[in-house]
């Protein structure tokens, strides 16, 4: 098993991190675009996203069944499952890989929870270091503001109603959140995080990113392959194809 | 101060010091005879008086069925079948085995996290991280270690349940067929248990001799441990 730091790989690792509501997102699925209308490779892994751990995961945040440990842990093997199935192998095949929060995602909410920091960093000791980690920093206050569908929209876990900060939803999410906030800020420096203000316009958020980007592309492979393998974008381009004809 | 500690950094919010009971450990690789020893000494306590609570792989509510399914499959890769198995622990240590050591229970585990350990080190993950990714498991009151030869085992895999996919390693390519890969692998991991008796203090039981004295001499292991305060 390689550790942190010690893969070498001929792609690239791009992350994004920040709360619900930090505008993480729409910033990846922009850079994403660009870096696609200049030849290059990209595939796209989410948190949470492994067809094998889902379902446990869900059906536990569902019934309520988890325990900062048990949260901790399932969230590492989903985790575990996209670095073998997902970002290793396209990383060794020289694409850019996108991740939409990686293990910074759990080092904030698990110590939050209050797991011991130094247990999960442990944890994920098999993931890969990114190229470059954005954080997408901003306030609960206005974090919450953007999210859409509001106070529906908060999930019990996302709020920390676990940990009983507080019988109100969004009183919780805001004292949950400013703690993950918190810990992120604290991985800021141990992890060369780099900070985004994400206050400003989103053009203006881009326009950094790509900056910072563009500087990690040297010698990475282009590639005439539109990406990894995306068969729902191959669907689309044929539909538009008949629409048009 | 009770008796109880966890490895290493333990779980959140729970105090090892209120834990009474008691917590057997039956270790051993795949078809060495765990749960027939385990059903006997379960009789065993229960005639004696002991409320008995038994628990094994895979049996957590969180966990067990979903694990299960990601091995039906052949993408399951080792550093997620580590932590998907370390999961399925989490969650029967929190909701049965320490709930039932308050209540003052014997509890009675078909493996604990040598074989998980022992399982991800023949994978190939790192010694270390393996230790502490489980450091948050309670140290036991005993670990009963049943030990046989890999001919020992083959035997008796024959006159069982025949040899399988992940009894044999397979997903570690080790050998050509289902039988070469089973020899290889548990060779392995009886390697890793041997190094781990020492450091965990397993009371080693070897299975050569027959049920009636295998489960004699546990009994015997076990007794002790009863009556201690």
């Amino acid at each position: 098993m390689k550790t942190y730091g010690k893969h070498r790989f001929p792609g690239r690792l791009f992350v994004v991190e920040g709360i619900d509501g930090s505008g993480k997102s729409t910033q990846l699925a922009l850079l994403e675009k660009w870096l696609e209308s200049e030849g290059y490779g990209t595939f796209f892994s989410e948190w949470n996203s492994s067809a094998l751990v889902r379902g446990v995961t869900r059906r536990g945040k569902k019934k309520k069944m988890l325990t900062p440990m048990t949260f901790s842990l399932i969230h590492a093997t989903d985790f575990a499952d996209r670095t073998e199935q997902h970002i290793i192998p396209p990383l060794k095949a020289g694409a850019l890989v996108l991740a939409d929060r990686y293990v910074y995602t759990a080092f904030a909410r698990d110590v939050a929870r209050g797991v011991n920091p130094g247990w999960v960093r442990n944890l994920y000791q098999f993931a890969v270091k990114p190229t470059i980690a954005f954080y997408f920093r901003i306030s609960v206050e206005q974090a919450m503001t953007r999210i859409v569908g509001g106070r529906d929209a908060i999930s019990y876990y996302e709020a920390g109603m676990d940990r009983g900060l507080s019988g109100d939803i969004e009183e919780s999410f805001r004292l949950f959140q400013g703690r993950v906030v918190d810990a992120y800020d604290e991985m800021v420096k141990e992890f060369g995080l780099v900070v985004i203000d994400a206050s400003r316009s989103i053009e203006e958020q881009q326009a950094e990113m790509r900056a910072i980007v563009t500087k990690a592309l040297t010698g990475a492979r282009k590639t005439r392959i539109r990406r990894w393998v995306d068969l729902h974008s191959m669907a689309k381009a044929s539909r538009q194809l008949n629409q048009a004809s | 101060m009770g008796r109880f500690a966890f490895y290493g950094q333990g779980l959140p919010a729970v105090e090892p010091g209120e834990l009474k009971g008691k917590l057997v450990v039956v270790e051993g690789t795949d078809g060495v005879g765990r749960s027939t020893h385990v059903g006997l000494l379960r009789e065993w306590l229960e005639s004696r008086g002991h409320a008995v609570l038994d628990t094994g792989m895979t049996r957590s509510a969180l966990a067990g069925k979903g694990l299960k399914a990601a091995k039906e499959g052949h993408t399951l890769g080792g550093v997620t079948m580590s932590l998907f198995y370390a999961t399925d622990f989490a969650d029967r240590l929190e909701n049965q085995m320490i709930p039932a050591l308050r209540a003052g229970f014997v509890v009675l585990t078909d493996r604990y996290t040598f074989s998980l350990m022992a399982r991800a080190t023949v994978r190939g993950a790192d010694a270390q991280w393996v230790k502490r990714v489980y450091e948050f498991a309670l140290k036991p009151d005993i670990i009963v270690y049943l030990r046989a030869t890999v001919d020992e085992l083959v035997t008796r895999v024959m006159q069982t349940s025949g040899f399988n996919y992940w009894e044999s390693g397979m997903d570690l390519r080790l050998g050509e067929d289902l039988y070469d890969s089973y020899v290889a692998y548990q060779t392995r991991l009886l390697g890793v248990f041997d190094s781990m008796a020492d450091e965990y203090g397993f009371h080693v039981v070897d299975t050569a001799a027959s049920i009636q004295d295998v489960s004699d001499q546990i009994k015997e292991l076990v007794e002790p441990m009863l009556s201690a305060a």
